[in-house]
């Protein structure tokens, strides 16, 4: 199928361009931008006139909920968000019931996704069995069947030593390894960041220091073990300061966002709002303020939705017993372009963020309209403004701290692998 | 996101009593000048005023508490209410949906009062959320004590006590002593006593025992318990709860009482004249000495006895407006 | 407009009207405020023996609800045994009479008396109870749209206003 996409901006980080231009796709590639390629006739032309044409976005974490949480959302649901989001390439953290350390689990993950409406899907595998933090996986099986790099989603390898032998592992093979810094110990029982407004509503705080003590354990062992290390959701601007320092110390070491970090801190739990019971925890004003700067100025790579569908039951409960997590895939973009005014960060540099740096950070041919590549493409208009609903959600997730907020951006096509996935309601 | 304080209706007045963070001085005020009718009910031969008579008052106690369930029944009754006291145990069913499941229940059963101890902070703001987003905003909602969040009518009654001894608040020293961390009535009293112009209000502690941050509430922090104590009017001494007696937040009740323990002779740093609180009930030699306990500087029983006319006065005030 | 004679002639004539009735066993309860203040010149002018009451019938009074608690006032003080006691209450203007339904249960809270009789300068009609006062020196008919307040001047002496609502 040959598709022109007229009339847009087209803005690919990845190659420097941000300029009007047509954009062709032919046989599910980028055939060209700006000029026709010989004898090209399109069977298809979609109408970019006041949008932008950009990647299809790249989101290092999302939450698909299965197998084992298909009460909270299933692919079906999960992938018409993404789709209706701009994101067209996703990671899966191996949280799902069983957790993804099985070949089989994996595979059958990639076979259920693999539908033309779906976006392209790469399991995080787990670091250990059951990520119980005690026997490593079949990494290299495992990466066979799709794994793109191993980790332990929001839980932790205890024991130092299994750690270090993991990362020795997964180096081994050249296997990144993604994990979160939180210490379980200094974290215990916690719900808030350990601070003024966690202090106020009495409830029991996680500390900063349960996130930097975590980071110095873990950028050391991955100095030690050789492993490309990724810690997701960095929460603070002292765990920032760490990372900023391992990797000018020569420690191969990437992080990530989430959007709700991004943009939102403490006070945003207000009174008791179980929307903002999030993991890691929304931490303080300055703390926030470090990671905008930080993602401005590349110390954060990429930006992710940390997409966790959580059904009413899980939140309509008190704060301290809700669960934790918010939907996120179909608010990536939105938000990215909020940060992107609110910090005056140029539209192009900030689309990397959710285009072409995660698309590096997965080691993928990804986040690029680069000729020959795969056409993911997202079409949205940055003028449009729409109040995040229930009604407009179509993840099965309908909790997140921005329901009844207005936000910029309202994507208008996305195409997968050439394939049109997504289109406005008529 | 629910950052409209429910506690208050769009005229300011009271709709349900959840904290006293940012409860306006008036308010406050007015609940104290309220409650002094009700001493004197208390006296008489009949200790019953009709005001709440017809009305439903449901002590829902998510978390065992006899003391504090018997002090708002006996408000409730005196008031004229009919009282229904449903323990609910929460470890059976743990989860949100039985907390709301249960207060769609009760609202059905035409309830028009709520009295809620949860052991999570912010339960009862659930509670009040909720019954806004089913229509049901006429049933009112007391909290009796959530998580370590808030335990309002703790806090007023200490109010109407200080009132009672001090008259003013704007000239006291006023330290609350022990474990504040895991205590909603040490941030009920600090909030009251902020609102009320109390100059200087101190917290006495060890490190683990003792909020990330509490200076922030206005509050001057000591871990000599014998600074902490000089020159006080009020000292407001906290509960240990016994798990917290042995473990990583202190090594032994022996050594906190040596320590944190209201002894007579730490009791003669403050003012001559200086009261002695206790919320209750009192695990005496840890943190008080039954000296001080039962000394004649020690106001604990007249505690409970403006108790009951402090929780009449809120909840007659919360019922007039049905 | 309805006139009235000064306060200060009505309690004179107030005090003739109960005098002839007064016992040793008699005792005056004032209702908080007006009341109070002439129950307290009738104590002394009566030369009343049993202690003086006083008494807040916002507790009691039906119309809570809408007018909620009032700030202010003194706890109700019933320093005499009131079981078997003659006791007349005092009260400034007699109107829709649920004040006095109010008093009376109150009253009765505290025991049984023997009497029960109600003393008022004024009663301005408007009745929506069946009450009426056993000592009343002056009677006239108000609108609703009027009300007839007592005030105490700094040197005691009383004064009736008719204003507007």
């Amino acid at each position: 199928m040959k598709i022109e996409i007229k009339n847009g901006r087209v803005i690919d980080p990845a190659n420097g361009i941000d300029k009007q231009a047509d954009l062709y796709v032919a046989d599910g590639r980028i055939a060209a931008v700006g000029r026709s390629p010989s004898g090209f006739t399109a069977e298809g032309s979609i109408d970019a006139s006041g949008c932008i044409v950009c990647p299809g976005l790249v989101d290092l974490a999302a939450r698909l909920r299965e197998p084992g949480f298909e009460y909270k959302a299933t692919l079906e649901s999960e992938m018409a968000a993404a789709a209706a989001g701009g994101v067209t390439s996703l990671a899966c953290p191996p949280d799902t019931d069983p957790p993804l350390d099985e070949p089989g689990l994996v595979e059958m993950l990639k076979h259920r996704a693999r539908l033309p409406d779906f976006a392209h899907v790469y399991p995080i595998g787990a670091l250990t069995a059951g990520l119980a933090g005690q026997r490593l996986t079949e990494m290299a099986e495992l990466a066979e069947a799709g794994c793109v790099a191993f980790g332990q989603a929001n839980t932790v390898v205890l024991n130092t030593q299994v750690l270090m032998r993991a990362m020795q592992y997964a180096a081994t093979f050249g296997f990144p390894v993604w994990l979160a810094a939180q210490d379980p110990y200094l974290a215990a029982g916690g719900v808030a960041h350990d601070g003024e407004v966690a202090a106020r509503l009495g409830l029991p705080g996680v500390p900063v220091v349960a996130e930097t003590i975590a980071l110095a354990t873990i950028l050391h062992l991955a100095q030690v073990a050789g492993a490309r290390l990724h810690v997701t959701r960095i929460s603070s601007a002292a765990g920032l300061d760490m990372v900023h320092a391992a990797r000018r110390a020569g420690i191969a070491v990437t992080c990530d966002v989430s959007v709700h970090h991004l943009h939102l801190c403490e006070n945003d739990i207000g009174y008791f709002d179980p929307h903002a019971r999030l993991d890691p925890p929304l931490r303080s004003v300055a703390d926030r303020d470090a990671l905008r700067a930080g993602l401005a100025d590349g110390t954060v790579d990429a930006l992710c939705s940390d997409h966790t569908p959580v059904d009413d039951d899980g939140k309509q409960a008190p704060f301290s017993e809700a669960e934790a997590g918010a939907t996120g895939l179909e608010l990536l973009l939105p938000l990215m372009l909020k940060w992107s005014a609110e910090a005056k960060v140029p539209l192009a540099q900030a689309l990397a963020r959710v285009t072409s740096e995660p698309a590096r950070v997965l080691g993928l041919e990804a986040g690029t309209l680069g000729v020959g590549r795969a056409a993911d493409i997202c079409v949205f208009d940055p003028e449009a403004r729409t109040r995040v609903t229930r009604q407009r959600l179509k993840s099965q997730g309908k909790n997140t701290p921005f329901l009844g907020q207005e936000l910029p951006g309202e994507v208008r096509y996305t195409l997968i692998d050439g394939h049109l996935a997504y289109s406005p309601p008529l | 996101m629910n950052h409209d304080n429910p506690q208050l209706n769009k005229n300011g007045e009271l709709q349900h009593l959840l904290t006293l963070d940012g409860l306006p001085r008036e308010i406050i005020m007015s609940i104290l000048d309220n409650a002094a009718p009700f001493t004197e009910v208390a006296e008489r031969e009949v200790k019953k005023v009709p005001l709440l008579r017809g009305k439903s008052v449901f002590n829902l106690f998510f978390e065992n508490s006899t003391r504090t369930r018997t002090t708002f029944e006996i408000a409730a009754k005196r008031l004229s209410a009919d009282v229904i006291n449903l323990n609910i145990n929460t470890s059976s069913t743990a989860k949100g949906e039985t907390l709301l499941d249960t207060v769609d229940n009760l609202a059905a059963m035409q309830a028009d009062m709520f009295v809620v101890r949860h052991a999570s902070s912010g339960a009862p703001y659930l509670i009040a959320q909720h019954l806004r987003n089913i229509g049901a905003d006429h049933i009112r909602v007391v909290n009796a004590g959530d998580g370590r969040h808030a335990h309002p009518t703790q806090g007023l009654l200490d109010m109407y006590t200080i009132r009672h001894y001090k008259k003013d608040f704007t000239g006291l020293t006023c330290a609350i002593v022990g474990d504040v961390l895991h205590s909603r009535v040490a941030r009920s009293q600090i909030h009251a006593l902020k609102t009320l112009g109390v100059p200087d209000i101190r917290v006495v502690g060890p490190k683990t025992l003792l909020p990330t941050g509490v200076e922030h509430m206005g509050v001057r922090v000591f871990h000599d318990m014998r600074e902490g104590l000089r020159g006080a009017d009020v000292v407001m001494m906290l509960r240990l709860q016994n798990e917290r007696m042995n473990g990583a937040l202190l090594p032994s009740p022996q050594e906190y009482f040596k320590y944190y323990g209201l002894t007579p002779d730490k009791l003669e740093l403050a003012k001559p004249n200086a009261i002695v609180m206790h919320p209750g009930p009192m695990n005496r030699g840890v943190e008080i000495d039954s000296a001080v306990a039962d000394g004649g500087q020690a106001v604990i029983l007249p505690q409970v006895t403006f108790g009951i006319a402090v929780r009449m006065a809120v909840m007659s005030m919360l019922g007039a407006g049905n | 407009m309805p006139t009235l004679p000064p306060a200060t002639e009505l309690c004179r004539r107030l005090a003739d009207l109960m005098r002839p009735h007064v016992t040793p066993a008699t005792a005056l309860v004032g209702i908080q405020t007006g009341g109070v203040w002439i129950a307290e010149w009738l104590h002394e002018e009566l030369g009343i023996k049993q202690p003086l009451g006083s008494m807040n019938v916002s507790l009691y009074r039906d119309d809570y609800s809408q007018r909620g608690l009032q700030a202010g006032r003194k706890p109700s003080s019933i320093p005499f045994d009131v079981e078997d006691a003659h006791v007349i209450i005092v009260d400034d203007v007699l109107y829709t009479g649920r004040t006095i339904r109010a008093a009376m249960n109150e009253l009765f809270d505290y025991g049984r008396p023997a009497r029960v009789e109600l003393a008022v300068l004024a009663d301005r009609g408007g009745r929506e109870l069946p009450i009426a006062a056993t000592y009343c020196p002056h009677a006239l008919n108000l609108p609703a749209s009027q009300s007839l307040n007592l005030d105490r001047a700094e040197d005691g002496s009383l004064q009736f206003t008719i204003v507007e609502k």
